[in-house]
């Protein structure tokens, strides 16, 4: 009796203590990967052959329930045509998009602008997003491809109808993408057709109405209007140049009467976002 | 043993949840939080050592896959979430339901305050106002919902477990007389 009893004794530490002892570990842990990526690297291995496996397999069966009520109203052959044709549709839409800017550039910005168009010489890859971020503040997802696919972190990610975000963390078969309208993204950007610069930054104030901000728009000669093309701009150094990311919806002189500020329609649908490209051309 | 198994996989299997189920069913962008639930939950029910652990592993979860850059954040959030449902363990009463759900909103709006001072407030998102109509409560109200189901499955899980535990002592006891 009085063995176990010294047993107990010796086990319990006083949850006080641990609470103490595991806040200096966490918080020596934020330090660590604050400054380094030691500890990190491991751990996002560890969650390439756990969560993820999981987090696919759900998806998988949430996409099997969807496809099982869609057949109550639909008949099979035509969904699976239906897919087929939108997975080409996606990418004729990006053809399309691609060829428009193309010809749009050929015919009048080529010489002024030197926007050398190349999206379609991108070597791309799709990946299909598996899960979003556990919280409500921010706009990340996983997506099923990882290092072994060839992607790296700072590759951008696209849909079929323009930027969708930038690579953040690697793992083996998943990799984390910020989404452009994350309160955490800036993008810089410019005006299609007057190459001025401006800055994107996702707001979440805006992300129930589907919109970004942008800022710091120089325009003195009051040329941008709402409807006008945003793309990524040619001096951001981590997005390709020439990646539509939507277009004004809102425009407002600031109050010192310089720069310009507003609101974008994104070109991509965030709500119904399930296959993404990256592209695998690091800037 | 038997538990730590089972902690870890209910821990886990939130997070895997929470990424996907919970995202479906979000209302106007804001959906409930799974683990939070299941942590305090479980701290309440198994008092301060066992809601950190859980908390421990459900914030990790979180950082590794979805953390800003600073791994252990989310955790160190969760700990002390599991730890501050573990002091009412001795509150613990199996057939009230209006306490443990008062508890998870509580966790739940002051996890949000903590969330939108670290993450917002820092950044200069200075209307708290806004987050405070538009995220934080939405997603109390809509997790303390969540939570009078999962607290009520995982009652049932914990009894079965007690009278598991139970049966094994007086087997055990049994033998040795």
């Amino acid at each position: 009796m009085s063995k176990i009893q010294f047993r107990k004794k010796k086990i319990s530490i006083p949850s006080k203590y641990l609470l103490l002892i595991i806040s200096g570990l966490l918080i020596g842990l934020m330090l660590l990967t604050f400054f380094t990526d030691i500890i990190a690297k491991p751990l996002r291995s560890i969650a390439s052959f756990t969560v993820v496996p999981f987090e696919q397999g759900l998806d998988s069966i949430g996409r099997a329930y969807v496809a099982k009520r869609d057949e109550l109203i639909n008949i099979r052959n035509v969904m699976e045509e239906n897919e087929s044709l939108k997975s080409q549709l996606d990418q004729l839409r990006l053809e399309n998009n691609q060829l428009v800017e193309d010809k749009y550039e050929l015919s009048e910005l080529r010489q002024l602008y030197e926007l050398d168009e190349r999206l379609a010489d991108y070597d791309k890859i799709g990946a299909r997003v598996i899960g979003k971020d556990p919280g409500n503040w921010f706009s990340t997802f996983l997506i099923n491809k990882g290092n072994s696919d060839g992607i790296e972190i700072n590759m951008n990610v696209i849909s079929g109808s323009g930027l969708v975000g930038i690579v953040t963390q690697t793992g083996e078969n998943w990799a984390t993408v910020r989404s452009i309208i994350d309160d955490d993204s800036n993008v810089s950007g410019m005006v299609l057709s007057t190459s001025d610069t401006l800055m994107v930054s996702g707001d979440l104030q805006l992300m129930e109405d589907g919109e970004i901000r942008f800022s710091q728009l120089f325009d003195d000669q009051n040329i941008a209007a709402e409807g006008d093309e945003i793309v990524t701009s040619n001096i951001s150094d981590k997005f390709l140049p020439g990646l539509t990311i939507g277009y004004i919806s809102k425009c407002e002189t600031d109050s010192n009467n310089l720069t310009k500020s507003g609101t974008i329609m994104p070109a991509v649908d965030f709500r119904h976002l399930n296959l993404v490209l990256v592209i695998k051309d690091l800037k | 043993m038997k538990r730590g198994i089972i902690n870890f996989l209910l821990a886990f299997f939130s997070f895997v949840f929470q990424c996907t189920v919970c995202k479906a069913i979000a209302l106007g962008g804001v959906g409930p939080d799974l683990p939070l639930i299941l942590t305090v939950s479980i701290g309440f029910m198994r008092g301060r050592k066992e809601g950190m652990l859980i908390g421990l592993l459900c914030g990790l979860f979180r950082d590794i896959l979805y953390g800003n850059g600073l791994l252990g954040l989310y955790a160190l959030i969760f700990v002390y979430i599991g730890y501050f449902a573990g002091i009412f363990n001795k509150l613990f009463f199996a057939k009230d339901l209006k306490f443990p759900v008062f508890l998870i909103g509580l966790s739940d709006l002051s996890y949000g305050f903590i969330l939108y001072v670290l993450t917002f407030l820092l950044r200069r998102r200075l209307d708290f106002t806004y987050y405070l109509l538009h995220i934080i409560l939405p997603e109390t109200v809509y997790t303390s919902i969540l939570g009078i189901a999962v607290y009520g499955l995982l009652m049932k899980l914990e009894k079965k477990l007690e009278n598991d535990r139970d049966k094994a002592i007086k087997i055990q006891e049994s033998e040795e007389s």
